[in-house]
């Protein structure tokens, strides 16, 4: 059962801003495909929610060669899926998309929300990490934009301050000769992942490892970075032992929860497996 | 709270409603206008019972505010039928046998319907991907692939007279 709120709906960006800041108790919706759950489970129970769903000046996806991409925050899950733009320069975004929820739920659901939300398990933040990505926010004082990776801060909980709302996500373009993967573990088609880990590799024009990136999902209370794996990776020959022993880091440095789906065992075990795979696939792309 | 005044648009029909705001939109169609095709499930995002199309596209109504879908075109169950007569993709779900207890019937059709409007000669893996959102407890799935996929090829389109 939902609790009783007021409904505030802000025309413009500015408007938002304003309610958003004369407000206290006051939470923000978009898709609110995870924020309605947590509501009906009586989890928060806000005075007033602030819809910002219609708010067009957020809902854009743009690319240039130069400066990346730039998707709005209330730009739904399924325009992302269905970019060429994207599909063309960051396919591993594509197929993260495709396989995040279910199409009803990509239908209506932001990215915007999905950043907010910080759920651990949540798809797209692993993903981003792993191209570096950035992210704006901000409210009526101000714009900041930092690195995706210290946005979060724990589970649900992100370094929003009171009255500022996320803008827009930042993918800068990728270098030359660079690969990315991702794959989560569940056992249910559109459900949220057990686990999930996202990779990326760029490689030398010698054909050794420039750069990795290793990110797991739901691995902890926030997206987390195996940087004593991509430490171990920078600068080799890259090949399957070193994929293998990298996986074997990321199963050391993650502190998973056990639950009903799985026990931190089998999540450090599963976490293992998917890095040495994504890190393949991420090699195997970089090489093409 | 305050209630408030809201206008939906359901079938092409408006609505004016004086709802208050935590009202979802699957609980304004059934309890508001009681258009009760639309089914109410799982409540978590994840049976897809409850899927109507917002403007065309395809979500769950269980978690949407009704607030959100002013000014946007619903389209329910009901909505297929014109005329009188069954859409296509409905005469296809009872010639196939698609129904067994029926709950997830309506909302499995709009999934099937949104997949058409947006591709209209699907193969067999993108009917199973366009329903993945729709869950059948009698695990009826492949005659409602089948269904979709018979509607696909032609098989139920009107004949003009």
């Amino acid at each position: 059962m939902i609790n009783d709120f007021n409904y505030l709906k802000p025309g413009t960006l500015e408007e938002a801003f304003a309610m958003y800041a004369e407000h206290d108790d006051c939470k923000v919706i978009c898709g609110g495909q995870s924020l309605l759950i947590v509501m009906r489970q009586g989890m928060i129970a806000p005075e007033y929610l602030l819809d910002i769903k219609h708010i067009k000046e957020l809902n854009y996806i743009k690319f240039d060669k130069k400066d990346g991409l730039k998707i709005g925050a209330t730009t739904i899950h399924r325009a992302i899926e269905k970019s060429d733009v994207i599909k063309k320069n960051y396919p591993v975004l594509v197929a993260m998309e495709n396989k995040l929820a279910s199409i009803q739920v990509r239908n209506w659901g932001t990215i915007g929300g999905n950043i907010a939300h910080a759920d651990p398990a949540g798809d797209p933040a692993p993903v981003l990490i792993a191209l570096k990505a950035s992210v704006k926010f901000g409210g009526a004082a101000g714009e900041k934009t930092m690195p995706l990776e210290d946005f979060f801060v724990d589970y649900f909980e992100t370094a929003l301050s009171k009255g500022e709302l996320v803008l827009e996500i930042q993918v800068p373009v990728p270098e030359p000769k660079t690969g990315a993967a991702y794959q989560k573990f569940n056992l249910l088609e559109s459900d949220m992942g057990v686990v999930a880990a996202a990779a990326s590799v760029t490689l030398n024009g010698n054909g050794k490892c420039k750069d990795a990136r290793i990110v797991l999902g739901n691995a902890g209370p926030t997206p987390r970075r195996i940087k004593r794996a991509e430490e171990l990776l920078a600068g080799k020959v890259l090949n399957e032992k070193l994929f293998a022993e990298a996986g074997k880091i990321a199963s050391e440095d993650c502190e998973p929860v056990a639950d009903i789906h799985a026990s931190e065992e089998h999540r450090r075990h599963i976490l293992g497996v998917l890095t040495k795979r994504m890190l393949q696939k991420a090699f195997d792309e970089a090489k093409a | 709270m305050e209630k408030q005044l809201l206008r939906l648009t359901v079938n092409g029909q408006e609505y004016e409603l004086y709802i208050n705001p935590k009202t979802l939109l699957v609980e304004a169609i059934r309890d508001h206008i009681g258009l009760i095709g639309t089914k109410r499930g799982c409540d978590t995002v994840s049976c897809g019972a409850c899927t109507v199309m917002i403007d065309g596209a395809s979500v769950k109504s269980c978690s949407v505010l009704a607030m959100q879908a002013e000014g946007a075109q619903i389209t329910t169950i009901e909505g297929l039928e014109k005329n009188g007569k069954l859409a296509p993709i409905q005469k296809a779900f009872l010639d196939h046998g698609s129904y067994q207890c029926g709950f997830c019937a309506p909302g499995m059709i709009m999934s099937a319907q949104a997949l058409l409007n947006e591709n209209p000669a699907p193969t067999e893996w993108e009917i199973r991907e366009g329903i993945e959102g729709n869950i059948c407890r009698c695990t009826g799935y492949n005659s409602i692939v089948r269904a979709i996929d018979a509607t696909a090829k032609g098989k139920y389109a009107e004949v003009k007279s």
